[in-house]
């Protein structure tokens, strides 16, 4: 088990030297840098700047330095200092941006995540149990009208409703007189209070994809031999249902925690712009408009992170319940 | 595990006496028999009918329109959405028609608001004469649906400038379902290219493969879309855009094709029958292509289906948060940015309707995509 | 109260089973007949598709929902009341004590019946601690003593073993360890020995009876292989399209076959000591299709002795010898035996 584990850790190595590589190719995809960027601000703002100064500001950020190098110097930083680079933009640290948004980012994807399971899993388990009945019937459309809503549109939609029927905006996840304030209980409620909306929001889309898998896992397994052999020995059906079958579709269910997660950090993405919540997304989405590439590649390198942390996670879960990996 | 682990007794599920069945379905090419079994799946039919219907209205879509989509109407800012009327005070009137509208300002908000003139009438007429377009690009016409030759109609109102939201809608769905099906194909071909080479010669490709689609996958897509789509030049022309973003929605849309093209290729590669090609002295190639390819498109085809809808939320989902279509170029999720704030939502909440269509075409797709894995496993069940 | 023969334990007694398809109504058991003496073993023979594991399953009422049942199966209880098992709840109380008690089955695919993710020693103390009242650690050490019984070397360390670390022949022993957990008087195997290799084929068919003795049990062995049925039973009952064609004591139905299909059985097992490039004489023809209801005797289309009268009507059971029975119309009730040339 431990052995496994361990296998699984150095395995991720390689793994997020690759992400790491690309998050910086990507955010040095664009043509033009954040000098570029600038520049064409100041202009805009009437400023004239002459090339001594951009040169100046070039090599104070090492941007006239080969790729790789500066690759290598990121990357240095990083693991010896935690040091993430410089934003731009922002004029800071990146390392001070990031964390406390990162953290809110998995506050809202792991609680959607969690939702999604509590809502699925009696969902799935009904629907299979009934199945090709009118509730079937209904709670799988359902599920499919979740699926095919865009996270954006249902926000949109939840945004109206609480508007025009209640007269109040959901957006964000702190009220005013919180948002600059430091962490407190009262904090933590109100964050509570606003987490809903995206919790909403982000869980259906989850839920639906849930249901199909657990539902469809649950259909196959109430079919095995073992099922009617429970039966043969007089067991009662609920009983043996919950023992045999359902105990043994949930293997593929937690697997799913691999996928559900980046999903979720997806969906969280979109739905953090639309309902303007103080997440990683929003950040992440200005940093690469204004090419701000330390903080846009910190933030893809760190959710691509959680994301492997998640699989790593989902992985020992299916370790601990399922004795055929265990032993193999 | 033990494969035989997933057969069951087979008198009990279905008994195997079915010998009439059987005659025929002997005989039946495998597409013969997944129609058979997907003409049962009554919500994969109508799904089926669905999708037919909206790449008709988007094929259609200039002549269906009453207007051109980037046509203004000056004076009709944030219209809503009109009734079509077939009876009124005046009686019955076998010819649908609509209100006119009349600008107010209401005082107290200072909003600008229309109302229906119920005294008179605007006819709808069909094949009416309008603006000329080229029909599928090459014959030139000015023949539209329906119009109101003496008055304007929109049936799902305008936006903020004045511009026809049907009309807008059905050109909008050229782009929107036709990113879908590129970016799929595009994905396809990368996913069984990839995913072949990887199952076929195992080894060190399908590992060296097999990391790179682990590492694309824990990207989160949406982040990672929207870094790519940062990438894309600003200057870059609409059709480029366009190409640049079905480009990047299908280069992580590949990996999961990559990986189920994988998975299938390893279990076949070891039938009886492809051994059998092997040791007759069958090339490679012909190989794949004759016998490995056909002996799961079908499941290849219903993945396809059900990855259509990813492609589509994802266009949609970029162009709403402004990092990927951009206007003058018309989708769903270009439209649907004109609703991203609360207060133009309040305004003019039918600017959501491009949304319903998005939900209904994924939905759609979905069922449809349901429907074909059914039936891909003709012998099943 | 229904009267059944005073030394049989299980009375089958025109047992129909439908099953209403999309596809249309499959019937696959049509009128089967046949009884279990207790503490003797019944063989029943077919080809697959013939129904023999519809009944089987009958017995226990374990078929699919799809399924719809008619007829009677009689059981004698321990205290010699008479249950009539078709009329029971499939999943009821009634049912369920019968299958925790009375009735247990074996399964051919020992590998699927269990589940894969439960240790040994939890799937088969289940049945005992609810039938039977044991505690966790009574129920463990019987567990043990039955896997000892069965001929699973090192029973103690096996128990917490799961499933998928048994090989094909000891887990088929777990299985009717998990079968006699709960001390049956009657053991249903179904085709227990298909999915083994033929060497320990024979170890678990001899495995079986020597619990049948040791249990004193009564036994019902669904088989597609005469020669198991030679080996293990007193009585055997030849199915054909979901009839029971021909029954009797196991050495008359060898010895004096008469339903040709039996005939034509017995013909079709290669022999061990046959000549070489002696052919093994097939039955010609398919099995016809279970959906439409056969007119005359379902067997007749490939019948070496058919007659006109074949095509018309079931024939009847006609009893050929003591306890031997058969339904052919070239035995008619109260004709002596017909002269019928050997097929």
């Amino acid at each position: 088990m431990l052995r496994y584990i361990a296998k699984r850790l150095l395995n991720m190595i390689p793994m997020l030297i690759l992400i790491s590589i690309i998050s910086f190719i990507i955010i040095q995809l664009p043509p033009g840098s954040y000098l570029h960027t600038m520049m064409a601000e100041l202009r805009a703002a009437g400023d004239q700047i002459s090339m001594d100064q951009i040169e100046a500001l070039r090599i104070h950020y090492s941007l006239d330095q080969p790729v790789h190098i500066q690759y290598l110097n990121w990357v240095k930083g990083i693991i010896t200092e935690g040091n993430f680079g410089f934003s731009f933009e922002w004029n800071r640290p990146v390392k001070h941006l990031i964390w406390e948004r990162l953290a809110l980012s998995l506050v809202v994807s792991v609680s959607s995540l969690l939702v999604s399971w509590i809502v699925a899993f009696p969902i799935a388990i009904l629907s299979a149990l009934k199945k090709h009945t009118f509730l079937d019937y209904f709670l799988t459309f359902v599920g499919f009208l979740g699926l095919s809503t865009p996270n954006f549109m249902l926000a949109l939609i939840l945004m109206y409703i609480s508007s025009v029927f209640f007269g109040f905006s959901v957006g964000g996840l702190f009220s005013p007189e919180y948002l600059m304030a430091p962490w407190s209980a009262a904090k933590v409620v109100d964050l509570l209070k606003h987490l809903w909306v995206p919790m909403v929001v982000i869980g259906t889309s989850g839920t639906a994809g849930l249901i199909r898998v657990l539902r469809n896992n649950l259909l196959d397994e109430l079919g095995k031999p073992y099922v009617v052999a429970a039966r043969s020995k007089g067991i009662g059906i609920a009983r043996l249902t919950f023992k045999y079958p359902v105990r043994i579709a949930l293997i593929p269910f937690i697997s799913t925690v691999g996928w559900q997660l980046p999903q979720m950090i997806s969906g969280e993405a979109v739905t953090a712009t639309v309902l303007s919540l103080p997440t990683a997304a929003p950040l992440l989405l200005g940093a690469l408009r204004s090419q701000d590439m330390y903080l846009a590649g910190s933030f893809l390198l760190l959710l691509s992170s959680l994301t492997m942390i998640g699989t790593l996670i989902s992985d020992i879960l299916l370790v601990l319940v399922d004795p055929r990996i265990r032993y193999e | 595990m033990d494969p035989n682990q997933a057969a069951i007794h087979p008198e009990l599920t279905e008994p195997e006496v079915l010998k009439d069945a059987e005659a025929k379905v002997f005989y039946a090419t495998q597409w013969q028999l997944m129609w058979w079994k997907f003409r049962k799946h009554k919500a994969a039919m109508a799904a089926l009918v669905i999708v037919v219907m909206m790449y008709l209205g988007a094929f259609f879509a200039p002549m269906i329109a009453p207007y051109r989509a980037d046509e203004r109407h000056r004076g009709y800012v944030y219209v809503p959405p009109q009734k079509i009327r077939f009876y009124d005070e005046q009686g019955f009137s076998l010819r649908p028609f609509v209100y006119p509208l009349r600008q107010e300002i209401d005082m107290e908000t200072m909003q600008r608001h229309f109302i229906e003139d119920p005294t008179t009438r605007v006819p709808i007429h069909f094949f009416v004469r309008g603006s000329s377009y080229k029909l599928l690009g090459l014959f030139p016409a000015d023949i539209h649906l329906f119009g109101a030759e003496d008055g304007k109609v929109f049936l799902f109102g305008t936006d903020d400038l004045g511009r026809d939201m049907f009309s807008r809608i059905l050109f909008g769905g050229q782009i929107s379902m036709s990113i879908g099906l590129v970016g799929v194909f595009l994905s396809l071909f990368l996913g069984l290219l990839f995913g072949g080479i990887s199952g076929y010669y195992g080894g060190a490709v399908d590992n060296v493969i097999q990391r790179v689609i682990e590492v694309l996958r824990s990207f989160p897509t949406i982040p990672l879309w929207m870094a790519l789509s940062a990438a894309l030049p600003p200057d870059l022309s609409p059709i480029g855009v366009y190409m640049g973003i079905t480009i990047i929605l299908s280069l992580i849309g590949w990996t999961a094709l990559g990986r189920q093209v994988r998975g299938k290729v390893l279990a076949i590669k070891n039938e009886d029958f492809v051994i059998a090609a092997r040791l007759s002295g069958t090339s490679e190639p012909r190989i794949i292509l004759s016998h490995l390819i056909p002996s799961f498109m079908s499941h290849i085809i219903a993945s396809l289906t059900l990855a259509i809808p990813s492609m589509i939320l994802a266009e949609t989902s970029l162009s709403f948060l402004g990092i990927g279509l951009r206007p003058p170029v018309v989708s769903w999720g270009v439209m649907l940015q004109k609703a991203q704030n609360v207060h133009a939502l309040m305004m003019a909440p039918w600017l959501l309707i491009p949304g319903i269509f998005v939900i209904l075409y994924v939905l759609a797709f979905n069922f449809l995509g349901d429907g074909l894995r059914d039936a891909a496993d003709p012998y099943g069940n | 109260m229904k009267k059944m023969a005073p030394d049989s334990i299980l009375d089958v007694r025109d047992l129909t089973v439908k099953f209403f398809l999309d596809e249309g109504t499959v019937h696959a058991v049509n009128g089967v007949s046949f009884s279990v003496p207790a503490g003797r073993s019944v063989g029943i023979v077919g080809e697959s598709g013939c129904g023999k594991t519809v009944s089987a399953y009958s017995i226990t009422r374990l078929l699919p929902k799809t399924a719809r049942i008619s007829g009677e199966i009689l059981f004698r209880e321990r205290g010699g009341d008479i249950t009539n098992i078709t009329e029971l709840e499939p999943d009821g109380g009634d049912m369920r004590r019968i299958r925790g008690k009375e009735i247990s089955m074996i399964f051919q695919e020992p590998m699927s019946s269990l589940s894969p993710v439960h240790k040994i020693s939890n799937q088969l103390s289940e049945a005992i601690i609810q039938f039977q009242g044991l505690t966790k650690r009574q129920a463990r050490a019987r567990v043990i003593e039955l896997l000892q019984l069965v001929g699973i070397p090192q029973a103690e360390r096996r128990v917490d073993d799961y499933p998928f670390q048994l090989s094909g022949g000891m887990r088929q022993r777990a299985m009717i360890a998990m079968a006699l957990a709960r001390n049956p008087r009657v053991l249903i195997a179904d085709e227990p020995t298909t999915a083994l290799d033929v060497t320990l084929q024979a170890q678990v068919l001899n495995l079986i009876r020597d619990m049948q003795d040791e249990f004193k049990l009564s036994l019902i062995l669904i088989t597609h292989d005469l020669g198991v049925v030679a080996h293990m039973v007193d009585y055997v009952s030849i199915m054909y399209l979901g009839m029971v064609v021909e029954s009797g004591p196991v050495i008359e139905i060898f010895d004096n076959p008469k339903h040709p299909y039996t005939r034509g059985l017995m013909h079709s097992i290669p022999k061990l000591r046959g000549r070489r490039g002696e052919r093994v004489e097939p039955i010609p023809g398919f099995v016809p299709s279970a959906y439409a209801l056969q007119e005359g005797c379902p067997f007749c289309e490939r019948c070496p002795m058919r007659e006109e009268r074949c095509t018309k009507g079931i024939p009847q059971r006609v009893q050929v010898g003591s306890e031997h029975y058969v339904c052919c119309h070239v035995y008619q009730p109260g004709e002596g035996e017909p002269d019928v040339v050997n097929a």
